[in-house]
C-alpha cells in the first residue's frame, strides 16, 4: 500500500456517509433496513449493533489479512463476523431487554448483512488497520443515517411520534401502513427516487454550467 | 484513489498454502471465537437472568393489584405445592401476597396461537371472587396498529380488570358487553382478541380447579 496523507484518511471515512452510502447508493443491507425501521429507537439500536460488528470485524480481518489463506478467507470472515454478532446479541440482551425483544431475530441476522461481508472482502482484506477501521466507521455512520432517516419518517407517519414522544396529539389518525412492511418499501422507494432525481438535477446543472463556459 | 471494487481477486498470496494450514487457520478461528462467546455468555448471563426475573416479578405484581410479594407454585399429583428450582417455567404459577402475607390471588402464565406467532401472557386470578383481576401480554407479534392493541389499547386491557370466569370467558363484538364474563373485541382485531380469550379459557381449565382458597 502506498503512503496516505490526511486527505485520504478523511476521504475513506467520509465516503460511506454520503457518496458511497451503503443504503442509498450501494443499496446494501436492505433486509434489516426494511425490517427494523418502524420506529426511530429501533433504527438506532440496529445501527449501533451493526457498527459494533462492522468495526470489530474490519479491524480483525485487516489485522489478519496476511495470515489468512485466501482459499478459506470467506469462511474465516464469517466466523469472525458471527462471533461479533453473538457478542452484540448477548450484550444487548443484558443492557436493554426491551430493545432486544423488539429487534428479535434481526440482531442474529446481522451476520448475513451483505454490507458487512462486502466491506471485509472489498476493503478490509486489502488495506491497513487504520484505513479499514475508518472505512468501517464511515460505512456504519452512513448506515445509521439511512436507518434513522427511514425510521423517523415511518414513526412520524405511522405512529405520530418520534423516539416515543407524541408529536401530533391525540387527534392524529396514524397512517398505520407506514409501520407495516409495505410502508417500509414505499418509504425506501420514495427516498431512492429522491436520490435519483437529485443526482440527475446535479448532473444537469453541471452540464449547463460547463456548456455556458464553453 | 485505490479502492478495489471487484470481488474475488487481488488478495496478495504469493504461493499456494497447504491444506494443513487452511485447516489450522479455521480451527484456530473457531477456537478463539468459541472462547470469546463463552466468556461473554458467562459475563452477561447473571444480568440477563436478573432482568428476566425482574420483568416476571413486575408482571406478577401488576396483574394482581395491591400485591407486594410473590412465590412460585406448581402442581404435584393434583395438589398445589411450592415450586423448586427444578420446576420447569411452564409448570409454574405465582401466588401473590399483600404486605401482611395474605394471599390476594394467583398470577397464571398462559400461551397459545395468535394471528401471527405465539401470544404469551400472564393474568391475575382471585380465587375468592372467581374473577380475573388483571392481564399483561408478555410476548406477541400481532400486526402493528391492529392486533398489537391487545397490549397497547388500554380499553381492551381494562376488560380483564374485573372479569368473571364462570362459566367461561366469551368475546362479544361491537362493544355489546353486558355480562361479567364478556370481553369486548377490538374492532379490526377480532382474531387477536379471540386468541387472548381462548388462551384464558384453556389455561383456566388447567389450573382453576386446583386453586381453591388456601
Amino acid at each position: 500500500m502506498a503512503e496516505r496523507d490526511g486527505g485520504d484518511i478523511y476521504r475513506e471515512f467520509a465516503k460511506g456517509l454520503w457518496k458511497e452510502n451503503p443504503v442509498f447508493v450501494q443499496v446494501l443491507g436492505m433486509c434489516p433496513m426494511l425490517a427494523v425501521t418502524n420506529s426511530a429507537i429501533n433504527a438506532v439500536a440496529m445501527a449501533a449493533a451493526t457498527m459494533f460488528v462492522l468495526v470489530g470485524s474490519s479491524f480483525l480481518v485487516s489485522l489478519l489479512r496476511k495470515v489468512i489463506p485466501k482459499q478459506v478467507r470467506i469462511s474465516t470472515y464469517i466466523i469472525i463476523i458471527a462471533t461479533f454478532v453473538t457478542l452484540a446479541d448477548f450484550t444487548l440482551q443484558a443492557l436493554s431487554p426491551s430493545v432486544h425483544k423488539e429487534l428479535g431475530a434481526f440482531i442474529a441476522l446481522i451476520v448475513v448483512n451483505c454490507l458487512i461481508l462486502g466491506r471485509q472482502e472489498a476493503f478490509a482484506s486489502r488495506n491497513g488497520v487504520l484505513l479499514s477501521v475508518l472505512d468501517a466507521l464511515g460505512m456504519s455512520f452512513g448506515f445509521a443515517i439511512a436507518l434513522l432517516c427511514l425510521g423517523s419518517l415511518r414513526e412520524i407517519l405511522g405512529s405520530g411520534s418520534i423516539f416515543g414522544f407524541s408529536l401530533c396529539g391525540p387527534h392524529f389518525e396514524p397512517w398505520v401502513v407506514m409501520i407495516l412492511p409495505p410502508g417500509g418499501f414505499f418509504m425506501l422507494g420514495a427516498i431512492l427516487l429522491f436520490f435519483g432525481w437529485w443526482k440527475e438535477m446535479k448532473a444537469k446543472r453541471r452540464d449547463s454550467v460547463t456548456g455556458r463556459v464553453a | 484513489m485505490s479502492t478495489p471494487v471487484s470481488i474475488g481477486d487481488g488478495v496478495e498470496t504469493p504461493r499456494e498454502p497447504g491444506g494443513a494450514r487452511m485447516i489450522a487457520t479455521l480451527a484456530l478461528a473457531g477456537l478463539i471465537s468459541g472462547v470469546a462467546i463463552v466468556g461473554v455468555y458467562e459475563l452477561t448471563l447473571p444480568t440477563i437472568l436478573a432482568n428476566r426475573a425482574r420483568a416476571l416479578k413486575a408482571a406478577v405484581l401488576q396483574v394482581v393489584p395491591g400485591s407486594q410479594t410473590m412465590k412460585p407454585f406448581t402442581l404435584d399429583g393434583g395438589a398445589l405445592v411450592e415450586a423448586t428450582d427444578d420446576t420447569p417455567v411452564e409448570e409454574r404459577i405465582y401466588a401473590a401476597y399483600d404486605e401482611g402475607g395474605n394471599l390476594l390471588g394467583y398470577a397464571i402464565p398462559g400461551e397459545g396461537n395468535g394471528f401471527q406467532d405465539v401470544i404469551e401472557l400472564i393474568y391475575g386470578y382471585d380465587p375468592k371472587e372467581r374473577k380475573i383481576v388483571g392481564l399483561q401480554v408478555l410476548e406477541s407479534r400481532e400486526t402493528p396498529g391492529l392486533g398489537d392493541k391487545i397490549r397497547k389499547d388500554a380499553a381492551f386491557v381494562a376488560n380483564f380488570d374485573d372479569l368473571s370466569v364462570d362459566p367461561e370467558v366469551v368475546v362479544v363484538k361491537n362493544s355489546h358487553k353486558t355480562k361479567g364474563n364478556e370481553v369486548d373485541a377490538i374492532t379490526g382485531a377480532t382474531i387477536s382478541s379471540k386468541a387472548v380469550v381462548k388462551i384464558l379459557n384453556v389455561t383456566n381449565d388447567r389450573w382453576l380447579s386446583h386453586l381453591g382458597e388456601k
